[in-house]
């Protein structure tokens, strides 16, 4: 991945974070992403996000689990090896269902929890550019990503007057890298040089 | 606050619609009452069994939305404040079912002493039945019907105390210890009614007033599965209704994100009774003991074999396929069409669990069950539309209102 620079904002409230941005989507910029200390309702519709396509995952998932449950079961006890359980038939569709019902949970579970991960970058050893640590806090911190022709100056400017408390430039890596957390202690001790 | 259409007026059409419904359910009656009741036993057991399942289907139906508001009520939600009085309203329909179901069963159990119905009533026939005699302590008019009255009675009184409650919240302004003393009693109110709810519906009144047809058989899953079908009914129930409200302009604090909620709650508890339903033909099934499986012999394997699927059909896999998607819960004409049909569908269900029993050779399903059925429906119009405009549609100073009125899914 290429690093690029970006022009950080944090907020302290909610209530301004909104307004704020829905301005500087307004003003044409291009929000690379907003951190928040906990879900904030509404906050993906603000920043048009589309929906997430995890439950459409979930589905196909859940039904190839049925499937792999299904086909597998009538196989074993209809062909390979067909055994007399209880006089009942050797199709006894009724007792596979709690099976069926558990496989398909099972993969649409496993699925969900890697797709997300996937989607999230998240798995040991991803390391992110953390644009401000007091985001896991108390502070709501905005994004935006720069091009050659974007004036900082103006950007940052602009940021304080929507509300931001806090506004700086930062050149960092966009995407993710291999790393640690606990060796690379310099990104959340060190200090950044604060304009606003 | 005073801008908002708060007063329901019954518009003309929906005095028409009650009272046409409600004549073709009388016509039916007597109809039915020439044709079939004065034709013999199996005629008599017919038209009694369809008017039983009837009235005991929209009892519960109605009874559910009381439920509905006691079960949020004790979870201290507050998103149904904004269309909570249209369970309520719902919810008054219940003295006048719960006293036509109350009739007809005093009708069969102490006037006419049905033992073509409840095999039980029989006293020959119990005393030289071992099941049948250990069954006595539980199985005989006089707890039948002294826990019937109880029964009916309470879930009125109850349901009446928590609609007053409600009336408080029409009348001044509350500050924040006025209305935690007033959430506070609201709460005791709704566990009263809770507890009564699970004594009766949750437990004991689907065995009386259904499952003791099959005298012999037992189920642990019967009551629940019967509450589950209510309820669903009764969520679709009000689904209906709040869409009228909003197609008519009222409701404006009600949103897609209310309507998303209801349809969760169509939805899962759809999931809920395929669960009961599925938990009690397996067990069942699978244990193949004689006793078990005389309910299902002529529902899997006799005359009502189409119906029993159908029923499977429309219960499960429609709300499954259809109400899944988050786009779906959110669309009004969807959930019409699925409230309809869920209705629709939990009624042939009480249908086939009492007259699979009563009449195991043939189906009867025909014009006196929907004429019975167009009373119980027109009688639901009437009388909720008449609640509706008896009150403001919005508690505009329950505590709750504006978490409501921000409601966020």
């Amino acid at each position: 991945m290429a690093k690029k620079t970006f022009v950080v904002g944090a907020f302290s409230d909610e209530a301004v974070l909104f307004p704020a941005v829905k301005k500087v989507r307004t003003a044409g910029y291009k929000i690379h992403d907003v951190y928040t200390p906990f879900p904030v309702h509404g906050l993906d519709h603000a920043l048009g996000m589309r929906e997430t396509s995890l439950h459409t995952a979930g589905f196909i998932y859940g039904i190839t689990g049925t499937t792999t449950a299904l086909s597998c079961i009538s196989w074993i006890f209809t062909k390979d090896w067909p055994l007399n359980i209880g006089g009942k038939p050797h199709f006894a569709l009724p007792a596979w269902v709690p099976i069926t019902f558990e496989l398909t949970v099972l993969f649409a579970a496993v699925g969900m929890v890697l797709t997300f991960c996937y989607l999230c970058q998240l798995a040991p050893f991803v390391k992110k550019h953390t644009f401000h640590i007091r985001a896991t806090d108390d502070l709501f911190i905005m994004a935006i990503e720069c091009t050659d022709k974007t004036n900082t100056d103006e950007l940052q400017a602009f940021l304080s007057s929507t509300g931001a408390t806090e506004v700086n430039l930062q050149h960092a890596e966009a995407g993710w890298w291999y790393g640690r957390y606990d060796q690379e202690q310099q990104l959340i001790t060190e200090p950044k040089a604060t304009v606003a | 606050m005073a801008s908002i259409r708060a007063q329901f007026e019954i518009p003309g059409k929906m005095k028409t619609w009650s009272i046409a419904l409600i004549a073709i359910g009388i016509l039916a009656f007597i109809i039915g009452l020439v044709t079939k009741a004065t034709h013999g036993e199996h005629g008599k057991v017919e038209f009694i069994g369809t008017l039983m399942y009837n009235s005991i289907f929209f009892t519960l139906v109605c009874n559910a939305s009381m439920f509905f508001i006691c079960a949020t009520t004790l979870a201290m939600g507050g998103w149904q404040i904004a269309f909570r009085r249209v369970p309520e309203a719902i919810s008054t329909v219940v003295p006048w079912f719960g006293g036509i179901t109350w009739l007809i069963l005093f009708y069969v159990v102490v006037i006419d002493h049905n033992h073509h119905i409840y095999h039980w009533l029989d006293e020959k026939a119990v005393d030289g039945d071992n099941i049948l005699r250990g069954k006595k302590g539980f199985l005989n008019p006089t707890f039948y019907l002294v826990w019937t009255t109880l029964a009916i009675g309470l879930w009125i009184l109850l349901g009446r105390r928590m609609r007053k409650l409600s009336s408080q919240a029409d009348e001044k302004a509350m500050d924040a210890e006025e209305g935690q003393r007033y959430i506070w009693k609201n709460t005791v109110s709704a566990a009263l009614f809770i507890v009564w709810f699970a004594l009766t519906v949750g437990s004991t009144i689907p065995w009386l007033w259904q499952m003791s047809i099959d005298a012999h058989w037992y189920s642990t899953m019967y009551s629940w599965y019967t509450f589950a079908s209510s309820f669903v009914s009764g969520m679709s129930l009000v689904a209906l209704f709040v869409i009228y409200l909003k197609n008519k302009g009222y409701l404006e604090f009600t949103t897609q994100e209310h309507l998303h909620d209801i349809g969760k709650f169509m939805f899962a508890f759809s999931i809920f009774w395929t669960y009961l339903w599925f938990s009690q033909y397996m067990l069942i099934w699978y244990a193949n003991i004689p006793e078990e499986t005389v309910y299902f012999q002529h529902r899997v394997l006799g005359p009502y074999k189409g119906i029993f699927f159908l029923n499977l059909i429309i219960n499960f896999v429609c709300p499954i396929l259809i109400l899944m998607k988050r786009g779906a819960k959110r669309n009004y004409t969807l959930i019409t069409f699925m409230a309809v049909l869920i209705i629709f569908g939990h009624w042939v269900d009480f249908y086939q669990m009492v007259m699979g029993s009563l009449s195991k050779e043939h189906v009867t399903l025909g014009w006196l069950d929907f004429g019975i059925a167009a009373f119980f429906v027109g009688m639901i119009i009437m009388i909720v539309g008449k609640s509706l405009a008896s009150k403001p549609l919005v508690a505009k100073y329950h505590p709750y209102l504006k978490e409501s009125i921000i409601h966020h899914t």
